[in-house]
């Protein structure tokens, strides 16, 4: 067994919230909960989870943007400091969910691309040249388009960028934060066929973030599945969505508009999810679940496995 | 809201403070001491010395500083040497004459600013839109106190329909009509340019709520067109409004000093251009400190005003 | 550049200020080469000389000395001033301003308590304290000018850094190995650039007065010397008696602070791309209509009927054809979805309808839309309002935007029925209360006092729909009204739809992009791409047995929840932008099944039965 790609151990974030002239500081609002896996090398792992689950919080930890409150992120054997993006920059790599938002308006592609090249791997010109063309190449993108801004280009086309970009730091790892989210059906197919391609030719692991089920399962060899900032469900792409143990993942799964299924609104008491400033004491899912008993609301249930290759937090998982 | 508004006073007290401290430590740059300047010619080394003591002005800038506050927090802002008299005395009788030319002013502005702009996005590229457009142009680009002048020249020099300066008519008057007979050429001069200023943003102010997505949602519930705009856009478009009112009642109290200039109206600004020529130092802090802090609790008025029409400003 | 040059000087009001200020500044940069008397010299046995007087084209001042010399370079003076005051202020007040919006956090706090002291100052204030410290003097009313300046600078870079560095292109800098230095020099001051030349040539005019308003004062310029400004103080005393010593500066300053204000509002325009766009234009109250051909004359079939509709935006020269002919209907009881990318002028023809098509640039070129047996394009405002949300209701996509934010949600429902129905506000209320419990709001009672922002995503889509309900509208158009939501409550609000809908034989259109949407909801179904209505039919059908390749191909790209992990077939190319369509089928480029007569000509809608297709290869013959 080879060392996984990513390690995570024990890692929160905690947002301190302003402290108020005449009383102690609150206790911040924990965006990720302390949460521990690994990504075995060349997988890609599905992150699901609604608004408000912490997963954009989680991947900018995972990148370097945002220094964790407790825990560790390791890449193989090296361990970067954490909040410290240049560290991160060569092991992992983030595409994002708006592709036009994240190329600098002002600059043309040839200077997006050559930024990573330079700063990481100080590459003179022709070197540069050499190398973007061999990426451009890979993402079929032509490279007349490297003269040309932004703000010329479709979504698709920005998000082969955005991805050629994180390819240029010849990464590991590549974040990808729901991204194709921003794109239309058509468009989207593509870009995740290129990802497909991309991670067979480079031998690349993905974490790939998304809202849409659909799209996370196939795309994914595992998910993860968080609410309100937990993981309450870790299992094989295959069976998560078909044999979920977690209600969550369940309701998840009832949700999702399937053609051919009836229209009935899935089981569950509400739609609020809890208040982030003063979390209930048990199951964060407690106050929805069809299931919830005394035990739920008073205590966390912890991640344990339950069958093959999967695990859940939950004190009354479904049974098969 | 009692609770807000008190959360407000609370967070003015610092920025009182620091308003203290920037007049302090800019009066602290004067180069020479005040004392050779208020002795002027009978300033023999003895005097400077004893006048330096007198004024506390031997201690370190620091220890200066908190005298000088504690002293203002007493009522005693000192004593203006051009003047004889006590310097807080002065600065009340001047404010209310800026008081009410800047208050008069600031309503007017305020009115017809809010008035013009709204009447201009409504009729987008319409002859009222073009017509207020272009006055707004004249308005904003015309010196306060050109103006001020040029009204003289025309209402009192010519037509001779208002009297040409002063607040009252030297020999009788004094009372009301008298007042606003003075009041009238001053406060349009003054009014002119924040008019200006405030018709553009309100123009635009409207024209970008006019785009949002819930006119469109009034619009489709059938909402009249006349409601649309005077009642959903307006309403929304304050909120955006507001804040510039406040920040242009400080345009307007500033304009007030050339306005006061121009027309010898007995306001404080004139007494702080007095006072500067004079380098009557402790009347130059004392009137600065007390505008400052008026200026600072009329914006509290204003932020109180804003939450009132706008739910989503925590309370 | 010269795009922007263009740009500014198609704008007639700005090129106007540029060659008024460019004769200005051409007038006082030779002013040295002038054969002009001394400013300076005195001479007062022709003191107050009038205009046009021999050797003295504008007079002279009190004591004599020639005005037109003392305007030019008086002239000189004042601009070098302003604009010097204008640099510095810039300079500085950005530089704060970028280090305070890109750190954030603490120094951020810290710089802006700083600035929010200073802006609590009326700026004259701080400018007379800061000449009572360094004494009266044209260099100390610059300084004073600029210092008072700064705040204004740095508040307003700081809020545009702010929404800059929270943009994710900062981060993958940040992510390409960049510094905070390069970070700002060669990602923020790029985009920072345009904001502070905007500020700079609208507030410098501004700048130019308030120097000329400290020499007025006397606290400027001191004798002999003068800039605009002290030689209106000076000739204030001489205003009855010489009125032209005050008129002649006085003019000079109108005019170079008007050609200023003239040419920065000018760049603002040119430098802004909101305004670039025309986007600021306000939308009328319903729009535009401009039918070259009569309207169709077919009678009407179903509860609303579009016959041959066209929408088109103007932007400029360009036409886009946002919706190019769409025939569509639907019955009492029915639901229609209609479904399309991106652009594919789904909205628009939904907005169509009911006059809601942004206008300008939205218009309604061609076709009819008929209600009640009367064509609700050719209507008159007045009868059109009367329909809207009491007939024909809509809902819309992001419930936060499309509410009023600043009333209470139970006011905007006793709006929505007040204004087509005279009833009491007790009764209206009551209304309101029974549409919250119908869409099952929790608490109904409590929440009609709620503003929007205190509720949460799911309940206001629930109060969106409450309105449309309000009034037992006959049609309602539902554009994408889940599109914003999470997936659990998605699914809960379409279940509502589909039950009231039921319960109440409501004619809905359903506007969106999703394919399982349509499935479970919809009875039939309309594909539109660019513009156009490429297939229709009952729902089954056409996922069954598609006949369009679009549509065949659209579907097969999606992917549905439990098959698993696999490839998806992708559709190649693009969608075309609509201002240049291609002849006949606008999908042929990216079709694999496309053969020369597909772009030929026009392709007709084939009908057979309840099915439509407009393809001459087909995937499947129509029954």
């Amino acid at each position: 067994m080879t060392a996984p790609a990513l390690r995570l151990t024990d890692l929160s974030k905690t947002f301190p919230l302003a402290k108020p002239l005449f009383a102690p500081a609150p206790p911040g609002v924990r965006a990720v909960r302390t949460m521990s896996f690994e990504v075995p090398k060349g997988e890609t792992l599905g992150i699901v989870g609604e608004s408000g689950c912490g997963k954009s919080t989680l991947a900018r930890m995972l990148v370097g943007l945002l220094a964790p409150t407790t825990g560790t992120i390791e890449f193989g054997e090296a361990a970067p400091s954490p909040g410290d993006p240049a560290a991160f920059c060569k092991l992992i790599q983030y595409v994002f969910q708006d592709p036009i938002s994240s190329l600098n308006p002002r600059k043309t592609i040839r200077q997006i691309m050559d930024a990573p090249l330079k700063q990481l791997y100080g590459m003179d010109r022709a070197e540069r040249d050499k190398r973007v063309a061999e990426i451009f190449a890979s993402v079929n993108l032509r490279e007349e388009f490297l003269d040309r801004y932004p703000h010329e280009f479709s979504g698709g086309q920005a998000q082969r960028i955005g991805i050629a970009r994180a390819l240029a730091a010849s990464p590991e790892i590549i974040v990808l934060d729901e991204p194709v989210s921003a794109l239309d059906v058509s468009v989207q197919a593509q870009v995740l066929n290129l990802l497909a391609d991309l991670r067979r030719t480079f031998g690349l692991t993905y974490l790939f973030i998304s809202h849409d089920l659909a799209v996370v399962e196939a795309v994914s060899d595992r998910v993860v599945v968080l609410y309100f900032g937990a993981v309450v469900e870790i299992g094989r792409a295959e069976t998560i969505f078909n044999a979920p143990k977690h209600p969550y993942t369940k309701l998840l799964a009832d949700s999702a508009p399937v053609v051919g299924r009836p229209l009935t609104a899935p089981e569950q008491k509400g739609t609020e999810l809890p208040d982030p400033l003063n979390p209930p004491p048990g199951c964060a899912f407690a106050g929805r679940c069809p299931r919830a008993t005394d035990i739920c609301r008073t205590e966390d249930p912890a991640l344990r496995p339950m069958g093959d290759d999967q695990l859940a937090a939950c004190h009354h998982p479904i049974e098969d | 809201m009692g609770a807000y508004i008190l959360k407000r006073l609370i967070s003015a007290i610092p920025v009182l403070l620091g308003i203290t401290v920037i007049v302090f430590l800019i009066m602290a740059m004067i180069p020479g001491d005040p004392a050779t300047a208020i002795l002027g010619s009978y300033a023999t080394p003895d005097n400077v010395e004893k006048l330096n003591r007198d004024l506390g002005l031997d201690k370190p800038l620091v220890q200066r500083y908190f005298i000088w506050l504690g002293n203002m927090l007493t009522g005693d802002f000192g004593r203006s040497f051009s003047l004889n008299r006590p310097v807080l005395d002065e600065i009340l009788d001047r404010f209310q004459a800026t008081l009410i030319l800047a208050g008069v002013s600031f309503v007017l502005c305020s009115i017809l600013g809010i008035l013009a702009g709204v009447v201009s996005a409504a009729r987008q590229y319409g002859f009222a839109d073009k017509a207020i457009t272009f006055t707004v142009l004249i308005g904003i680009s015309i010196p306060s106190f050109f103006l001020g002048m040029m009204m003289i020249l025309l209402f009192a020099v010519n037509l001779r329909w208002l009297p040409v300066s002063g607040m009252y008519a030297i020999y009788g008057g004094g009372d009301l009509p008298d007042l606003i007979n003075h009041l009238i050429m001053p406060a349009l001069a003054l009014a002119a340019v924040a008019t200006g200023v405030i018709a553009r943003l309100s123009r635009s102010a409207m024209l970008e709520v006019l785009r949002q997505d819930f006119i469109r949602t009034a619009r489709a519930k059938g909402v009249p067109e006349r409601r649309v705009i005077y009642g959903h856009a307006l309403r929304a478009a304050m909120v955006s409004i507001i804040p510039v009112l406040g920040i242009q009642a400080g345009f307007v109290l500033s304009g007030a000093v050339y306005i006061e200039m121009v027309f010898q109206w007995p306001g404080i600004g004139r007494m702080l251009v007095d006072a500067i020529l004079k380098r009557d130092i402790l009347l130059v802090q004392g009137g600065v400190v007390f505008v400052a802090a008026a200026y600072v609790m009329f914006n509290i008025a204003v932020d109180v005003a804003q939450s009132v029409l706008d739910p989503r400003i925590k309370t | 550049m010269t795009a922007f040059l263009k740009l500014l000087f198609r704008n007639r009001l700005a090129a106007l200020g540029a060659v008024v200020l460019g004769l200005i500044l051409v007038l006082v940069i030779i002013t040295p080469l002038l054969p002009l008397a001394d400013p300076n010299v005195t001479s007062t046995g022709d003191r107050f000389a009038r205009p046009f007087t021999q050797g003295h084209l504008l007079g002279t001042d009190h004591l004599g000395r020639d005005l037109l010399s003392r305007l030019l370079y008086g002239t000189r003076l004042s601009l070098a001033v302003g604009i010097a005051a204008a640099v510095i202020a810039a300079t500085i007040g950005s530089a704060i301003g970028i280090i305070a919006g890109y750190f954030g956090g603490r120094t951020d706090n810290l710089i802006m308590r700083g600035v929010d002291m200073l802006m609590a100052f009326p700026y004259i204030l701080l400018a007379l304290a800061i000449v009572a410290a360094l004494g009266p003097g044209l260099m100390n009313a610059l300084v004073a000018v600029a210092a008072v300046n700064i705040p204004f600078f740095a508040r307003n870079i700081r809020g545009i850094t702010v929404s800059l560095a929270g943009r994710e292109f900062i981060d993958a800098a940040r992510l390409a190995g960049k510094g905070h230095v390069r970070i700002i020099l060669t990602e923020l001051l790029p985009n920072v650039l345009p904001v502070i030349i905007i500020a700079m040539s609208t507030t410098v005019g501004w700048m130019i007065l308030e120097t000329a308003g400290l020499s007025f004062l006397g606290l400027g310029s001191q004798p002999p010397q003068a800039d605009l400004g002290s030689m209106l103080g000076e000739a204030r005393a001489a205003l009855i008696t010489a009125p032209h010593t005050s008129v002649v500066p006085g003019i000079m300053i109108f005019f170079i602070v008007m050609s200023v204000n003239l040419l920065g509002d000018g760049v603002r325009d040119a430098l802004d791309p909101r305004l670039k766009s025309g986007a600021l234009s306000r939308p009328r109250a319903t729009t535009r209509v401009d039918r070259k051909d009569p309207a169709p004359t077919r009678p009407q079939q179903g509860a609303l009927d579009l016959q041959d509709l066209e929408t088109q935006f103007h932007v400029g020269a360009r036409v886009y054809r946002a919706v190019g002919g769409v025939s569509i209907n639907v019955a009492p009881g029915e639901c229609l979805g209609i479904i399309g990318e991106s652009g594919s002028g789904k909205s628009v023809t939904a907005l169509s309808v009911m006059g809601l098509v942004a206008s300008p640039p939205g218009v309604i070129t061609a076709g009819a839309v008929k209600f009640e047996g009367e064509d609700l394009l050719s209507a008159r405002y007045e009868a059109l309002r009367r329909k809207r949300g009491d007939k024909v209701a809509y809902i819309f996509q992001d419930p936060l935007a499309t509410l009023h934010p600043l009333y209470k949600v139970g006011d905007q429902m006793i709006e929505a029925i007040q204004v087509h129905h005279k009833v009491p506000r007790s009764q209206a209320r009551a209304r309101a209360l029974d549409l919250f419990n119908a869409v099952r709001i929790p608490n109904a009672e409590s929440r009609l006092d709620n503003y929007p922002h205190e509720m949460s995503g799911g309940m206001r889509q629930r109060v969106g729909i409450a309105m449309a309900m309000v009034n037992d509208p006959e049609v309602i158009i539902a554009d994408e009204p889940t599109t914003a939501l999470d997936v659990t409550v998605q699914a809960q609000i379409l279940a509502l739809l589909d039950d009231l809908r039921r319960e109440r034989g409501l004619a809905i259109i359903f506007i969106t992009h999703d394919f399982g949407v349509v499935a479970q909801l919809c009875d039939r179904v309309a594909v539109m791409y660019a513009g156009r209505i490429v297939e229709e039919g009952p729902t089954q059908a056409v996922l069954d047995a598609p006949a369009h390749p679009y549509t065949k191909r659209l579907i097969a790209c999606v992917p549905e929840l439990g098959g698993g992990r696999r490839r998806l077939e992708a559709i190649p190319g693009l969608p075309p932008v609509v201002d240049k369509l291609p002849a006949g089928c606008a999908f042929a480029p990216r079709c694999t099944k496309a053969a020369a007569d597909c772009q030929r000509g026009e392709i007709g809608l084939d009908r057979q039965g309840s099915r439509a297709v407009r393809c001459i290869h087909p995937e499947e013959a129509l029954a």
